[in-house]
């Protein structure tokens, strides 16, 4: 890959063993050979995410929506980078959670932002809405993925849409959908279920949805590698937008007899 | 040469506001002296066969210029204005005749009305018939579900403003799934009109429009005029003698806020009927009107609703006499004084 | 060059594998309609799904493009997003153009040369158009995803379209039947057995369940049903 370059084959001063990080996966070098050559279409551009961010995990209540997620960098299987806010207030009405790819995160991010501040300039009071911003994001990412260039990152709108909660979501390539509860990336596998049962008993309030939020980032922590104890947890209700300082998670390991602190 | 002397030509114009236009005039001729036509021709002669190429063909094309630049004054002057010749050109009371003259052809289309209450707004257009074989020519031209225009002067022009306008309101709507807010499409056309008011290769559309929208802020009804100026307004008239229906709608206005649709549409034929000629009444067939509200989409009235609204205003008593034979310009407030230039009977002619 | 996996093949770490983006997905999902004299039933599934997992449960995947004309459309649900906008916007235009909504046959063309204009990077969508036709007739439009279109009374696709069509074939298209005599289908039939048809499915295919919402498209406008399925 490009940004390793001869770091992968340095022929006449490392020979007869591994070249250096073969045993780690990093984003750059996880496929050996001159397979990883051959499989990068001419057209892809960013054929993999760099620094990837994990699950956002949405959720519908009576009143609004909230959204958590954790705010680690990973460098492949690398914890590399530890304060990656990704849980943003684009304006009274809109949360926005992202995961994924968090440069690709952080390119639109600006332009949403920018996106903003110009619909303030115009001041004619209106504000950009979430079912506008998840269709406009919506369009985004599915011309770059026609691109065959993709934005490698998935992103949770959650808002207020005309009185009413709105939460949807829209991964790399366009994919589009609204629903009551959601989870991205590993999150779709472990939080998914715990969200839908919770959900299949009834709608639930604001402090309820919060706690299941938490819940949820604190099952996560414990089995998803990727993961880590700090997130960051928003609220959007028709009061407006509030997006918390990044909190911990208390952590148990008494359960896992095997490891032996100290 | 050319560009030599149209710099001194802006130079001079820069500091001569207030100075009597004779000036000018010493200047003018010389970009029209024909010794730089001569020398032209001189030059072309001078040129060996080799060097016949592109160069000759610039030459050509500047000798081209100059004469076009003459024969074009000559006409100007043949039309009593000098600073009309295009939309660039100033003129020394800080004027834009090109753009004065679109206004004129707003004045040439028939009248139409519009106005709103806290709910809906309306349009009613008067629609005429170029002639007793032709069918009426249609006023009101839908632009997306909550945005209706209605116009008045060139069709061909409004025709070209409302495929922009239509074409805005589908990206709007593919991009961001929901209505376009009515003022950001009619800045969008602001702008779009306002480019044509300064350069010289273009010429101002001779069109006025009233819009009438409804979005999150309630309903709209916006004029835009030719000078690429657009106003907000509670009711608005525009068109051949529409300044008896802009009478009627100021003595009203503070009725129309509390206004149903019935009474609002009741308002608007009032209004429109002003505009009219003793001899002619308004009917179902040069009627034509357009309502939008909350939950309603824009809806251009058929005939069974409009023969249901025209039976409101019908028996009623008509203000007297009928309006300005001219109807006067709406919100552009011309300076009327001695200096004014002389002003053509007919910028533009329709038929 | 040197490698690990060609030249020291004892070193080679089973890293994970680096995929070439894809930019197709399988989002599932199955659509049946079912024509009759002077009525048109579409019914679609509401699961969207990837692999093994569930996005929602309640996705509507039929589109109501007009008073007499809806759309069902399944496959990559991105493609399908962006296909029915367009179809819309071109809609518009043409109720714009000609002052006219646009007829079940007339959207059918449309949709068919929009699909073939992305001949060479498709829409992966299964689409099947029911509506009524100019004389008030149902009709059905069954589509490849590069704008092959075909017209009939019935029509199975996306998921489980497969397992579905011989099903149709024989209670409607009254296939390898004996001592029948054809006789159109009367509403409340049809209705019956799309839902019966999507049970089945629900049963057999993991892309289809949750749900069925259906549309019944006759001369009065347009009704609609919600249907429950099997939601594991």
């Amino acid at each position: 890959m490009a940004f390793m370059g001869d770091m992968i084959s340095p022929s006449p001063l490392w020979q007869n063993g591994p070249s250096p990080g073969a045993f780690y996966n990093f984003p750059g070098n996880s496929n050996h050979g001159p397979l990883s050559h051959i499989n990068q279409d001419f057209r892809a551009h960013s054929a993999a995410p760099i620094t990837t961010t994990t699950t956002v995990i949405g959720i519908k209540f009576d009143k609004g929506c909230v959204i958590a997620a954790d705010t680690l960098g990973s460098y492949g299987s690398l914890a590399r980078f530890r304060d990656c806010p990704r849980v943003l207030k684009v304006n009274d009405l809109i949360l926005l959670g992202s995961g994924g790819d968090y440069a690709d995160y952080q390119y639109l991010r600006d332009i949403i932002e920018q996106k903003i501040i110009d619909e303030q300039c115009i001041g004619d009071g209106l504000q950009l809405k979430p079912k506008s911003l998840h269709c406009w994001l919506t369009r985004v990412l599915y011309n770059k993925r026609s691109k065959m260039d993709p934005l490698w990152s998935n992103y949770v709108v959650a808002g207020i849409q005309d009185g009413e909660p709105f939460l949807g979501a829209v991964d790399k390539l366009g994919t589009a959908y609204e629903d009551a509860a959601i989870a991205t990336g590993m999150g779709a596998y472990m939080a998914t279920p715990l969200l839908r049962d919770v959900l299949d008993k009834g709608p639930l309030n604001e402090e309820s949805a919060k706690a299941l939020a938490r819940k949820c980032m604190e099952v996560l922590y414990y089995r998803d590698a990727r993961s880590f104890p700090r997130y960051q947890l928003g609220v959007v209700t028709a009061a407006g937008v509030t997006v918390e300082e990044p909190t911990e998670i208390g952590q148990n390991w008494t359960l896992a007899h095997m490891i032996h602190m100290k | 040469m050319a560009e030599i002397e149209q710099g001194t030509f802006g130079l001079q114009v820069k500091h001569l506001t207030p100075e009597p236009p004779t000036l000018y005039k010493s200047v003018i001729p010389v970009k029209h002296n024909p010794s730089i036509i001569i020398k032209s021709k001189f030059i072309i002669t001078q040129l060996s066969h080799r060097d016949l190429g592109w160069k000759i063909l610039h030459r050509i094309l500047k000798v081209y210029i100059i004469i076009r630049q003459f024969v074009k004054l000559s006409e100007v002057n043949k039309f009593r204005n000098q600073y009309d010749s295009d939309v660039t050109v100033w003129s020394p009371q800080g004027r834009l005749h090109q753009v004065e003259y679109a206004m004129e052809a707003v004045k040439l289309g028939s009248a139409t009305v519009g106005l709103k209450s806290k709910q809906f707004a309306v349009l009613i257009a008067l629609k005429r018939a170029v002639s007793e074989l032709s069918a009426y020519q249609k006023k009101i031209i839908p632009i997306d579900d909550h945005i209706g225009i209605s116009i008045s002067g060139l069709t061909a022009d409004a025709r070209m403003l409302s495929r922009f306008m239509r074409t805005e309101c589908l990206n709007y709507r593919y991009s961001h799934d929901a209505q376009m807010p009515v003022g950001r499409l009619i800045a969008l056309v602001g702008n779009k009109m306002q480019i044509c008011t300064q350069r010289y290769d273009k010429r101002p559309l001779g069109v006025g429009l009233l819009v009438a929208g409804y979005d999150d802020q309630g309903p709209h009804i916006y004029q835009t005029c030719p000078s690429a100026n657009f106003f907000d307004c509670r009711a608005m008239a525009i068109g051949a003698r529409s300044q008896s229906a802009r009478t009627y709608l100021e003595k009203h206005l503070n009725t129309f806020m509390d206004c149903d649709l019935q009474q609002l549409v009741a308002h608007g034929l009032r209004a429109l009927r002003d505009t009219l000629p003793n001899e002619v009444e308004l009917n179902t067939k040069n009627v034509s009107i357009a309502i939008v509200g909350p939950k309603t989409p824009l809806r251009v009235s058929d005939e069974t609703e409009l023969a249901r609204f025209l039976s409101l205003v019908e028996g009623e008593e008509r203000r007297g006499g009928s309006g300005s034979a001219t109807g006067d310009a709406g919100p552009a407030d011309r300076a009327t004084g001695d200096d004014r230039d002389p002003q053509p009977a007919v910028a533009m002619d329709t038929e | 060059m040197l490698s690990v996996n060609s030249n020291f093949p004892e070193y080679a770490v089973p890293g994970a594998k680096q995929v070439r983006f894809e930019p197709y997905a399988d989002n599932g999902g199955s659509v049946v309609a079912i024509a009759g004299e002077d009525y048109a039933v579409i019914g679609a599934d509401t699961r969207l799904s990837t692999g093994f997992s569930i996005y929602t449960r309640e996705q509507k995947k039929l589109f109501k493009l007009s008073e007499r004309t809806v759309l069902g459309a399944t496959g990559c649900w991105c493609d399908t997003l962006t296909l029915t906008r367009l179809l819309q916007a071109r809609m518009q235009m043409y109720e714009h153009e000609h002052n006219k909504a646009m007829t079940t046959p007339a959207v059918a063309q449309m949709l068919s040369t929009m699909l073939y204009y992305k001949r060479f990077f498709p829409y992966y969508v299964s689409n099947i158009l029911a509506g009524l036709d100019a004389d008030g007739k149902g009709c059905i439009y069954s589509y490849d995803p590069i704008g092959h279109c075909e017209r009939s009374t019935y029509r199975a696709g996306g998921s489980a379209g497969a397992q579905l069509q011989p099903l149709l074939d024989n209670q409607i298209g009254l296939k390898n039947m004996q001592n029948v005599t054809e006789a159109p289908v009367p509403k409340e039939k049809a209705l019956a057995l799309l839902k019966d048809v999507f049970i089945s499915a629900a049963e057999r295919d993991i892309y289809t369940g949750d749900c069925i919402y259906i549309i019944i498209i006759t001369a009065n406008g347009i009704q609609e049903e919600k249907f429950e399925l099997r939601k594991d």
